[in-house]
């Protein structure tokens, strides 16, 4: 053993694997259940897997992550089309439009939107899109995809938990589909879902079956969230290969690895909340409800706290837009690193400041209840910390821009959407020290300015850091290339468009104008922004036709897109790369690589290639990292 | 219509397609390193015209929508606000404009061409240290200014103060001010009654009810120069009390009390010559999600030049208690109820 760590600086975590190639069979007990290459390498008599097992209930992680990328793919087109459908309202509210009542039916009688339905949009718009698509769609794909690949192991800890966390989110979909069709509408009390509003059932239509079941899948979800997340920590931490100490590890992975940690700490905060909520609604129990007089009677309920949910909500809430952040912010690092040919720049304050910000992404959450009748004194508290949550998202930042300086830029798709999610997170981000600060949040909450900054840091962000990755990793996971040209197209037609529509939102909501509205008309100090309001409609709707752009590349792609020859396409360092152009079950048909180096040696290797692979041994003299 | 449309899909469809073949033919055609090449610095070109164009539609955009912005702050607490708030725009404008600048012109200026050598430079601790710390520096002023503010904003109110209640329900505003006693009685939601005791005021355990005076449409009466102390509350889920040109909010939380204070400073009539709009007047947004009628839930703010003004308002007000009951057998809480307001945004639009 002491003769195979000779390589491995100080790792204690690299220990828990003995460090022999027995390993590779000691840390997969199923492999017994499982079938594929890693089997039929050692000379196993094996059938092929029957096709559900193979297709459908597949364990394999690059697989599951396929699953998880394709319906989060679903969700993202079905959240837009809602996105599409109420901003036609907001950007012509007194028009007319016969394609929402095709879609809609009766929640658009006569082609216009009825405010119930304009609500129960947007609460589905906002829940797709933060859960279905940004958390479960993106770290379920590129968790699955990258963390085996890049740590070097065979599958997941557990892939049968993997599966079954791929099943519960199915599930959660499943009822939340439905749950848009039940007779009183979806869910409509914000993706947030305040009590009293979403505990009582006669305070709005889609406080009744909608509410049930966005509960029931939102449970369901969070289930699904922690089966994964375990899996993903346990993973990264056991199943490194050889050489792989945490230093050395993508910052993919360490992103990835955050990202878990945060769900797995503050989802199950969330199902209490929840739990709570389930129980104030069906038995009469008042956590969160207290002096209601509604509908022409007086509730019985006295005591509970509408507060208490929120606080509940926004322990999960806030730490949420971190584990929708820092995929990306993994991703990006990795593609401007390549892409530049460059290493990353500081990669330990990189870590740091995940570190930092997973910490600190805990002590923050009330700063979205400054003006809900908070102790000023505690809102006090939450200023300094959110403020302080600046400081490793500006470390991050300028370790981007000094990563690309003197660099040997290739813009690539990928590399565009890498240096668009920089832009957007500058930009929402600073918009973001408005909001913390309490003293000017006391006019800007609940605003567009609001909507305007966290669609800029978190929506579109994350997004252009789960493009970037989809457009990285598309050769590995398909063996193909996605179309230059569209892609490029896609490119520029999402990040112009998505300034045009959020930028523009800020001054209105520095003008006061509340978010969740479904009409301005009537109002003497917002109704100046209708013009403006339909120029952030149209740009919305080329928006989404972008989207179909990247959709038929996408699909095209996987049948018809060009043959990769070169195993490594984009000359990159990391350990992925070093499996076959199609890897099987088991990843690497041989033993696993041995790693040597950390993952970003964009140096020259003696032999006139600009990088150096994790797995190419020490030359003499060189240092290892 | 729907045949036109799903045509254009179609097409769109097909063009999409086409151009991704175009393109892979001619990549085939000139070669591929060449097409490589070419596109990259198509793509360094574009990334700076981007932060050109970009920069200046954005200055362009903000010179051009400031006269449909708010006016000045109509409370003297908004003042401090809007000098706050001028101060973090300079600040993050000018980290926008140096970080903006330096990605998009990192990325132009290093564009991958034939000569170009990538300078190997993993890590540098002194600059880690300078971006951790001047941030920081940075932060801890803009913390100081802002709890400053806060503390200031959410300080006790004076003594002096008007004193009004402010109530929230679906979906319209109630307002009560206290009568010649100068003080609000309590109030019991169980006592609530949509035909004659919209608020619940507790007539028999607290006379100091009797001379309230309700205000179902919304309108709130304040004085210039007087510091008023609103009491918030909620009758059914929360709602939120928004006075964008006071620059202040706060949620109406059933089973909670919450309360502001500040100082109008500019009475309404003042208002409608500074924006030169005779219909200029001052509004109460619901800024919480409470249901269909939410953007509908608008009240107003009618700030009073003197006392006076507001005193000769007042008279002609009557207290809810002999609206309701003087007059009527005694017996509060009949069992049928009047329809209830709804929608108050709608009545105004109307006139
Ligand atoms: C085509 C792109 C998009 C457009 C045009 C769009 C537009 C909007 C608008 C106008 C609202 C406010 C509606 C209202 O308050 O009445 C909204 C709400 C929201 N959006 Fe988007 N959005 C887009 C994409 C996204 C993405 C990518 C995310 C992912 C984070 C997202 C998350 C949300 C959330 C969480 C809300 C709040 C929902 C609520 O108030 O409960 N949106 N969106
Ligand atoms: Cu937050
Ligand atoms: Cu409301």
């Amino acid at each position: 053993m002491s003769t195979q760590n000779e390589h491995i600086v100080i790792d204690g975590p690299n220990l828990v694997h003995g460090g022999t190639s027995e390993v590779d069979h000691n840390v997969h007990p199923n492999d017994r259940d499982r079938h594929g290459a890693d089997d039929a390498l050692h000379g196993h008599a094996h059938h092929e897997p029957h096709f559900i097992f193979k297709y459908i209930f597949s364990q394999d992680h690059k697989y599951i992550a396929k699953q998880f990328l394709i319906t989060g793919m679903v969700w993202a087109i079905i959240g837009a089309l809602m996105s599409v459908f109420f901003r036609l309202q907001l950007g012509w509210p007194d028009k007319n439009f016969a394609i929402l009542e095709t879609f809609l039916g009766h929640w658009a009688k006569g082609g216009k939107l009825s405010p119930e339905f304009y609500y129960a949009l947007v609460t589905m718009h906002g829940t797709i899109l933060i859960f279905f698509v940004l958390t479960a769609g993106l770290s379920g794909t590129f968790a699955n995809f990258l963390i085996p690949l890049q740590v070097g192991a065979r599958d997941m800890a557990s892939p049968f938990m993997n599966m079954l966390s791929y099943w519960f989110f199915f599930t959660a979909s499943v009822v939340m589909f439905c749950s848009l069709f039940v007779q009183t509408g979806p869910a409509s009390g914000g993706w947030t879902s305040y009590p009293p509003l979403s505990a009582i059932r006669e305070a709005s239509l889609g406080s009744g079956t909608g509410m049930d079941l966005w509960l029931i899948a939102m449970a369901l979800f969070v289930v699904s969230t922690l089966l994964g997340g375990l899996n993903y920590v346990s993973t990264v931490l056991n199943m490194r290969t050889k050489g792989m100490s945490m230093t050395r590890l993508p910052l993919t992975v360490w992103a990835l690895f955050f990202t878990a940690i945060i769900g797995i700490l503050s989802f199950p905060v969330l199902l209490s909340g929840f739990v709570l909520l389930i129980f104030d609604r069906n038995f009469g129990t008042s956590f969160y409800l207290s002096e209601i007089f509604i509908n022409g009677r007086a509730l019985p309920h006295v005591g509970g706290s509408p507060i208490l949910y929120q606080h509940l909500f926004w322990f999960l809430g806030h730490p949420e837009v971190y584990i929708i952040m820092l995929p990306g912010m993994g991703i990006a690092s990795e593609i401007l690193s390549t892409n530049s040919r460059k290493p990353i720049f500081g990669y330990f304050a990189m870590v740091i400041s995940l570190v930092g910000i997973t910490v600190l992404s805990f002590l923050v959450w009330a700063h979205h209840m400054f003006v809900s009748g908070m102790s000023p004194f505690l809102g006090s508290i939450f200023v300094l910390m959110t403020l302080l949550i600046a400081v490793p998202s500006a470390v991050k930042t300028f370790n981007w821009l000094t990563t690309i300086w003197r660099g040997k830029l290739r813009f690539n798709v990928p590399m565009m959407f890498a240096i668009g999610f920089v832009s957007m997170f500058i930009s929402g981000g600073l918009t973001g020290i408005f909001l913390g600060n309490s003293a000017l949040d006391i006019h800007l909450h609940d605003t567009y300015f609001v909507i305007a900054h966290f669609h800029l840091v978190m929506g579109v962000s994350a997004f252009m850091g789960m493009f970037a990755g989809i457009y990285h990793w598309f050769p590995k996971m398909f063996g193909r290339q996605m179309n230059n040209t569209l892609g490029y197209i896609h490119f520029w037609l999402t990040f112009i468009g998505a300034y045009l529509i959020f930028w523009p939102m800020h001054y209105e909501g520095i003008a006061g104008m509340p978010r969740r509205y479904f009409d301005y008309s009537a109002w003497e100090s917002f109704k100046q922004f209708e013009s403006l309001n339909s120029f952030i409609s149209i740009c919305a709707i080329v928006t989404f036709f972008a989207q179909l752009i990247f959709l038929v590349n996408f699909f095209a792609s996987i049948w018809k897109g060009k043959k990769v020859t070169d195993p490594n396409p984009w000359g990159s360092t990391t350990l992925e790369w070093t499996t076959p152009i199609k890897p099987g079950h088991g990843n690497w048909p041989g033993e696993i690589p041995t790693v040597y180096r950390w993952a970003y040696d964009y140096k020259d290797d003696g032999n006139g290639n600009d990088f150096v692979p994790q797995n190419v041994p020490l030359r003499e003299g060189e240092e290892a990292h | 219509m729907s045949f036109i449309i799903f045509a254009l899909v179609a097409l769109f469809f097909v063009i999409i397609y086409q151009i991704a073949k175009a393109s892979e033919y001619a990549t085939t055609l000139r070669g591929e390193d060449k097409v490589r090449a070419s596109t990259n610095k198509l793509m360094a070109w574009l990334l700076l015209a981007f932060l050109v164009l970009g920069m200046y539609a954005a200055w362009h955009f903000h010179e051009s929508i400031l006269d449909k912005m708010l006016p000045v702050s109509a409370s003297a607490e908004g003042r401090e606000y809007d000098s706050m708030f001028k101060a973090t725009i300079i600040l993050t404008g000018i980290v926008f404009f140096i970080t903006q600048t330096l990605l998009f012109w990192f990325a132009f200026r290093y564009q991958s061409t034939e000569k170009r050598k990538p300078y190997f430079y993993p890590h540098n601790n002194k600059l880690e240290l300078l971006w951790t710390t001047i941030p920081a520096i940075v932060m801890a002023v803009l913390v100081m200014v802002g709890l400053k503010n806060w503390f200031l904003m959410t300080s006790p109110a004076p003594a002096s103060a008007q004193v009004v209640e402010i109530v929230g329900k679906q979906f319209n505003w109630l307002i009560r001010y206290p009568g010649a006693d100068g003080e609000l009685g309590r109030r019991n939601f169980r006592l609530i009654n949509d035909a004659n005791n919209v608020l619940g005021l507790d007539y028999k355990g607290d006379p100091r009810n009797l001379d309230d005076v309700v205000n179902q449409s919304g309108e709130l009466h304040i004085v210039k120069g007087r510091p008023v102390k609103l009491i918030i509350g909620s009758r059914d889920v929360i709602h939120d009390v928004g006075l964008p040109h006071f620059r202040y909010k706060m949620d109406a939380v059933p089973g909670i009390t919450t309360t502001i204070w500040f100082t109008p400073t500019v009475s309404t009539e003042e208002m409608k010559k500074i924006t030169k709009n005779p219909n200029f007047v001052y509004e109460i947004s619901c800024d919480q999600l409470c249901g269909k009628g939410h953007y509908s839930m608008r009240g107003t703010v009618i700030v009073h030049d003197t006392q006076e003004e507001f005193n000769e308002w007042m008279r002609k007000q009557t207290p809810d208690y002999v609206t309701n009951f003087a007059n009527k057998p005694a017996s509060p809480a009949p069992a049928n109820q009047a329809a209830p307001v709804t929608d108050s945004a709608k009545k105004t639009a109307m006139k």
